[in-house]
């Protein structure tokens, strides 16, 4: 039996990638690969920890990238859905894939392939969903703010999609759930880390961070998702396909069923 | 801003536009300029959904629902004695503002009633987009509601500040269009859609030559009609759709099933059903007109004038064409594919994909996402298990019919419910 290793790296993107470079790059026979808080030692299998590095990392993308467009966003949303053992599918995906003389037709009878590319394509849609139910608040400092929960990390996915369409006021957009933030301050977009006593969800209670006539503004909002609504075509089990509940807590419109 | 005053117009207007079925984003190539507010999205986003399910990505309202109008479909004709309201222009651009800053909406549908006259009416319209675009620096989605017999020069002037405008046909059928809106006459609908149609035309021509031309309309016009208000067949209907759609380069046309407002002899009684099964049936045909390659006499013609309501069109034109099938999946052509009941486009793209690495058999189908109750009728694959070959229509609709839950199947079930 050949030896194996299991690779250890720091949780992020380029740390992956830099793994894969490190794979390839010593023929390494991979048992597995891991992120450092949550990984175990294999029975049979040596460790190795990978250090970052942002210019293997960025071959790494290249590479994947000549190969592929699709295959490049495929790799990085199913990354982001944060699955467990993710990294390793991910790893005989990028073989699979820098064996084939063309990117573009990939096997989606195999089942790897098949797979990162319906976890993508739940990122994806999650993203979209994203896009659609941030609901920002107006702060008494001009900030227009907003929290999510999403379950896969989308915000670095989000992040361009803001900017293009906010750009002439603050933001920040906050992942209560990874307790990260991104915060666009008319120049640019940065990840900021902050300690939030309060959650703020849409709340019925009003709370002194915000601008009074933020208040007034959710009303309306709320009257006016009530007056849309046709009584004699009510379809509740619709309704919640297309709004899951577990959003519901932080869109204004729903405030009442909190 | 008076808020409450605004809260009581806001909850009158856009509860008289809630009938108007388009809500759609799409389509628009607008972009965020010089550090404004707003970026139309070309897919389009929806917001949030009504409790009846529908998707709400614009903010929808009337600008007024005074109207000198007597139709008798509509909620706010003359003759009814509901609650009336007008907005300011200011108000309604302050309102989309907010909402757009909140990422509540896509940006602005703005329909009215037409009080005094139609281009009085028209003409507020206009300046609200105007003053959004010029003064606010907004590039988020602009739908305006052409009003019928309005001005050339205003519906020109309507199209350079909108990302799309329609006007509603309302009534399929021009006799029906004179039992039900005595005021109006067809050629006050065609007139705009004429004007709109024959400036895209003229902008995209004109693009291809100075690039940094203004945009026109950038997602085109659309349309809208009532369904089961006049008698209508389905096949009326559906010519009707693509009339408009070759004639008029339409967008989309909507189906609106018909919810009953108002009392009149003319129209079916308060309290009767809305029609929602037949418009889903109709949003299906109009899906396979568009994106599958039929052809709407394939699927409504004087043999079958009306849609089946307990299969699909697709699956219904395949029962009376068995000839065609069974279609090999591993071997026809995309047209072809497209059209096995239980395949769609999606699958039909990832089929050829596929099949390049290697013979395709049911397993392989099921994953890609074939609906294989009903497709499995319909096609051979790389396998021996085809064993329907001698079933005629009726068994194979029966086994069909045994084997799936369609969401509305129990409006067709025969079975008695115990405690109803």
């Amino acid at each position: 039996m050949n030896a194996t290793t299991t690779l250890v790296y720091d949780g992020s993107f380029n740390g992956f990638l830099t793994s894969v470079f490190v794979a390839f790059d010593e023929k390494i026979n991979v048992a597995d690969i891991q992120k450092n808080n949550q990984s175990q030692n294999g029975l049979f299998s040596e460790t190795e920890t990978v250090f970052t590095h942002v210019e293997k990392a960025k071959r790494v993308w290249n590479g994947i990238r000549n190969k592929s467009h699709n295959a490049i966003s495929n790799v990085y949303f199913a990354f982001l859905s944060e699955t467990e053992g993710v990294e390793m599918m991910l790893y005989t995906y990028i073989q699979k894939l820098m064996r084939t003389q063309n990117g573009k037709y990939l096997d989606y009878s195999d089942s790897t392939v098949l797979h990162i590319a319906q976890l993508a394509k739940k990122v994806g849609r999650e993203k979209h969903r994203m896009e659609a139910f941030v609901r920002f608040q107006l702060t008494k400092d001009e900030i227009y703010f907003a929290n999510i929960e999403p379950d896969f990390d989308v915000l670095p996915l989000i992040s361009k999609h803001f900017r293009d369409r906010y750009a002439d006021q603050k933001w920040l957009i906050y992942d209560v759930k990874r307790k990260y933030g991104i915060y666009y301050d008319l120049d640019h977009v940065e990840m900021v880390s902050l300690n939030l006593k309060d959650i703020h969800h849409n709340k019925t209670v009003k709370s002194d961070a915000f601008a009074p006539e933020e208040y007034e503004y959710q009303t309306l909002w709320n009257d006016y998702f009530k007056s849309t609504n046709i009584a004699s075509r009510i379809n509740p089990k619709l309704h919640t396909q297309h709004v899951p509940k577990r959003y519901w807590k932080y869109l204004s419109e729903k405030k009442e069923a909190v | 801003m008076n808020f409450d005053r605004i809260r009581e117009k806001l909850n009158i207007l856009a509860d008289a536009a809630k009938y108007d079925v388009s809500c759609a984003s799409s389509g628009s190539t607008r972009t965020n300029q010089n550090k404004g507010l707003g970026n139309a999205s070309k897919m389009g986003i929806c917001h949030t959904y009504t409790a009846d399910g529908r998707c709400v990505s614009l903010l929808k309202i009337l600008l007024t629902n005074h109207c000198i109008f007597d139709c008798a479909y509509c909620v706010t004709r003359k003759s009814n004695d509901v609650p009336r309201a007008a907005f300011k222009v200011q108000e309604v651009v302050d309102l989309t503002i907010n909402f757009y800053r909140r990422n509540y909406i896509e940006g602005l549908f703005l329909s009215s009633g037409i009080f005094k006259s139609p281009d009085h009416t028209m003409e507020r319209l206009v300046s609200v987009a105007k003053k959004l675009r010029e003064e606010e620096n907004f590039n988020g989605y602009i739908h305006l509601k052409s009003i019928p017999g309005a001005s050339d020069e205003l519906m020109y002037e309507a199209g350079l500040y909108a990302d799309r405008l329609s006007v509603n046909i309302e009534v399929p059928t021009i006799s029906g269009l004179k039992l039900l809106a005595p005021d109006k006459k067809h050629e006050d609908f065609t007139k705009p859609m004429e004007k709109v149609k024959n400036e895209i035309v003229r902008y995209q021509s004109e693009h291809k030559v100075i690039k940094n031309i203004p945009k026109y309309a950038p997602a085109g016009q659309s349309t809208q009609m009532i369904v089961g208000a006049s008698g209508e067949s389905d096949k009326d209907i559906m010519y009707s759709a693509t009339y408009y759609y070759k004639t008029y380069n339409m967008k989309r046309v909507y189906y609106s099933g018909y919810v009953p407002v108002t009392h009149d002899a003319r129209l079916p009684a308060i309290g009767s059903q809305v029609p929602m099964l037949r418009e889903n049936r109709l949003y299906q045909t109009d899906w396979l007109l568009r994106f599958y390659g039929f052809s709407v006499g394939e699927i409504l013609n004087n043999q079958h004038p009306n849609l089946d309501m307990d299969v699909d069109p697709k699956l219904s034109w395949a029962l009376r064409n068995l000839h065609h099938f069974p279609v090999n999946v591993n071997t026809a052509d995309k047209r072809l594919l497209a059209r096995i009941p239980g395949v769609g486009m999606q699958s039909v793209d990832k089929i050829v994909k596929a099949r390049k690495f290697r013979k395709l058999n049911w397993d392989h189908l099921k994953k890609i996402g074939v609906a294989l109750n009903r497709a499995q009728y319909f096609m051979v694959c790389e396998s021996r298990l085809w064993e329907r070959r001698d079933l005629d229509a009726d068994k194979i609709k029966g086994m069909i019919l045994q084997n799936s839950t369609g969401k509305f199947r129990n409006q067709y079930s025969t079975q008695l419910s115990l405690f109803n």
